[in-house]
């Protein structure tokens, strides 16, 4: 009962912290808000109009969005990168940030769940899905796996989040016992989201170009490339803009592992350019839609083209020391990185795969606008979800933010807690 | 399995508020409303027959006719087979249009089951120059010839697979059919499918209400609604009836020929014992029992 009680103090003491704020919070507030009622317009319409309202058809019947929701997907799994060297090797400086990745891998879930929400058309059926109740097809269909395992993922990281944050707000250090092994389980379950995501295309042999056993790897190549990247740019913002004390050395550690990531990612993408090419049978068709264009179809050609050079290029400022460890330079790669693995999961992967089609009809997609308005409002109710979490998750890991009742909470300026470790 | 679903019709309306489920759908009977009808395949005999009543009393509000929606099973010993002749296809499309005619398809948007392709001699089968949308009025056209490409009816259906909430299946008869009251739109069964052969309600379907076919079945031609995948179903309402499928009647040079596989005396029989057989995309294992074959 008193825990319920604390709980619920807690609970009154968050939504205390995201209702104060100054004015370029509640600007950044109001641009999202802002925002998702664009999306939801858009998304009404599209509801009335049926999925007539997007440029998909039957010929590329997947697309912006469920690109949209793989590149997220990806993001999510990317809070591992975090726990293997904070907690496999016990490398103090990133323990810090661990729950960051965990609050990104929360906000980038939700994101996937709206993403596969809009892009299907009877989303009031949704129950169908669920076990017990629907008639989830386990354990034949992947998506209905991927449904499993993103929700299992998700559930996962609030209740470390929850437990560790409402720990602290207690006063206690969380009991090592109960999260290690729920944060060391969160290292297989992020490879599982994106092994399972990857499987959706993998296993599908009507599609050459997502046929490749090599889809997984790249799948996961790619996201410990661009989840970090966000986490790196956070944290700079935290550690300016509060008293959050974080590490020049953690930053460079994770920009580290990051160039080892992005050098892998591009060996893949190279494994799979070569195979394609130097076979040069019927399949290869696919990648010259990517890469040249087919006759006057070429919509795509010159995203696939940045995305490449914005990997090489954050790949060579990451590789260099001298430019990894410069604030200006790690930003800049850290951008030309999300850029780059979002145009590549976003578009790369799902129109080339639809185009041509299976009978050989090439139907040339482009994103509606409807499809841009959605996307940017689900984007922003991540972004805001994050936002709001972040606010709560700040106060309290530098021991500004405890039940009242607790002793031994120091001043302001002197937390008697140490951040989580 | 039938004794699970009045349960779970219960569970949904305590949960869902039935009263604001049923006004939404304007329905008298509440748990009959489309979102709280359960999947076709787990339905007792009863629930069949409410359900089709129901079904049967909107169809006939909207399109201000009767119309029939039949729940006929498969028959014994039975199962069903296609077969065309590559060789005497003139690529007239007649069969795309009566298609449309018997199984309800919508006028607009423009939603076809079959679409036939137009093929160079020289190249032979080769989907990457293949042409859909070749002018009608001039066929045949010197050095080409025609494949009509709907459902292939795979005994190892990648759809099938796909679809995660299973409704889409095999059935006895060999017919791969589509649950569209349980369908959640995913699409999925079309990135599954190596044939095109599922399309999708884009937009809410039209159908002028003089054209629309009064003789349906519930797994097949019966009007769909917008946010459903469809598909060729070999004319489930008549061939379960000992009907030929649509597209075979109409066929001008009897190029598509149909049976029973199971039955030694059938014309896909002899087809399959005395021509050369080809079946699409054969690597992929997906073993149509819909056969394409040179009989000139």
């Amino acid at each position: 009962m008193a825990t319920l009680r604390r709980f619920w103090q807690f609970a009154l003491a968050s939504l205390h912290i995201v209702l104060r704020g100054n004015v370029y919070y509640w600007i950044w507030i109001a641009a999202l808000l802002l925002l998702i009622g664009a999306g939801a317009v858009a998304y009404a319409h599209q509801l009335q109009a049926g999925l007539i309202a997007t440029n998909m058809r039957d010929q590329v019947s997947w697309a912006f969005y469920i690109g949209n929701f793989t590149f997220l997907v990806g993001v999510a799994a990317a809070a591992v990168l975090l726990v293997i060297p904070a907690y496999v090797y016990d490398w103090k400086p990133i323990k810090e940030v661990v729950i960051l990745g965990e609050l990104l891998a929360i906000a980038s879930i939700v994101m996937c769940g709206l993403f596969v929400t809009v892009d299907i058309g009877r989303p009031e059926r949704f129950w169908h899905l669920l076990p017990g109740l629907g008639s989830l097809n386990v354990p034949q269909s992947l998506l209905a796996w991927d449904v499993l395992v993103l929700n299992g993922y998700l559930v996962l990281n609030l209740v470390i989040v929850t437990y560790m944050l409402f720990s602290l707000y207690r006063g206690r250090h969380p009991a090592k016992k109960v999260f290690l092994p729920l944060v060391l389980f969160s290292i297989p379950a992020a490879i599982a989201i994106h092994t399972v995501t990857a499987f959706l295309y993998n296993g599908l042999p009507a599609r050459p170009f997502w046929n490749a056993s090599i889809l997984a790897p790249r799948f996961i190549a790619s996201a410990l490339c661009s989840g970090p990247a966000v986490l790196l740019i956070l944290m700079q913002l935290l550690r300016r803009f509060t008293r959050f004390d974080i590490d020049d050395r953690a930053i460079w550690k994770v920009a580290e592992l990051m160039a080892y990531t992005m050098f892998l990612n591009l060996f893949l993408l190279g494994a799979e350019v070569f195979k394609d090419v130097y076979s040069d049978t019927e399949h290869l068709v696919h990648m010259r839609y990517m890469f040249v264009g087919l006759g006057e179809h070429r919509a795509i050609v010159p995203y696939m083209w940045f995305s490449v050079f914005c990997s090489i290029a954050a790949f060579l400022l990451f590789l260099i020391p001298k430019t990894r460890r410069n604030p200006l330079t790690l930003n800049l790669g850290c951008v030309l990185i999300w850029i780059g693995v979002y145009l590549e999961k976003g578009m790369g992967l799902v129109i080339p795969g639809m185009t041509p089609d299976t009978l050989g009809e090439i139907y040339e997609y482009f994103p509606s606008n409807v499809e841009l308005w959605v996307a940017a409002g689900i984007f922003a109710v991540g972004f805001l979800l994050f936002t709001l979490m972040v606010k709560v998750a700040t106060p309290i890991m530098l021991g500004e933010l405890h039940a009242s009742d607790v002793q031994g909470i120091g001043h302001a300026d002197e937390p008697a807690h140490e951040p989580v470790r | 399995m039938t004794k699970t679903t009045p349960s779970r019709r219960e569970f949904l309306c305590a949960l869902g508020g039935c009263a604001a489920a049923a006004t939404a759908a304007g329905c008298s009977d509440l748990t009959h409303t489309s979102w709280f009808r359960s999947a076709f395949r787990e339905l007792g005999d009863d629930e069949k027959k409410a359900i089709v009543a129901d079904l049967e009393r909107e169809h006939a509000v909207k399109y201000g006719k009767p119309v029939k929606v039949g729940t006929e099973g498969p028959l014994p010993d039975v199962e069903f087979g296609y077969a065309l002749d590559i060789s005497r296809c003139i690529g007239c499309r007649r069969c795309v249009y009566s298609c449309v005619d018997e199984n309800n398809q919508s006028r607009d948007p423009q939603l076809h089951w079959i679409r036939v392709l137009e093929m160079d001699k020289e190249k032979g089968i080769d989907f990457a120059h293949a042409n859909a949308y070749y002018e009608a009025e001039k066929v045949p056209r010197d050095g080409h010839f025609y494949l009509p490409v709907a459902c292939q009816q795979c005994r190892n259906a990648p759809c099938v697979r796909a679809c995660p909430v299973g409704a889409t299946w095999m059935e006895k008869d060999g017919i791969v059919v589509i649950d569209y009251d349980w369908c959640i739109g995913c699409r999925c069964c079309m990135s599954a499918c190596p044939y095109g052969a599922r399309h999708f309600n884009y937009g809410e379907p039209h159908v002028p209400p003089e054209q629309l076919n009064p003789d349906t079945h519930y797994l097949g031609n019966r009007p769909r609604t917008k946010g459903v995948v469809e598909k060729c179903t070999f004319c489930i309402q008549r061939v379960r009836k000992g009907r030929y499928p649509a597209c075979v009647e109409v066929c001008p040079v009897g190029a598509r020929k149909f049976g029973n596989l199971l039955d030694p005396d059938s014309e896909v029989r002899y087809v399959l014992e005395h021509k050369r057989v080809y079946v699409l995309k054969a690597e992929l294992n997906t073993r149509p029992k819909f056969f394409y074959f040179y009989g000139l």
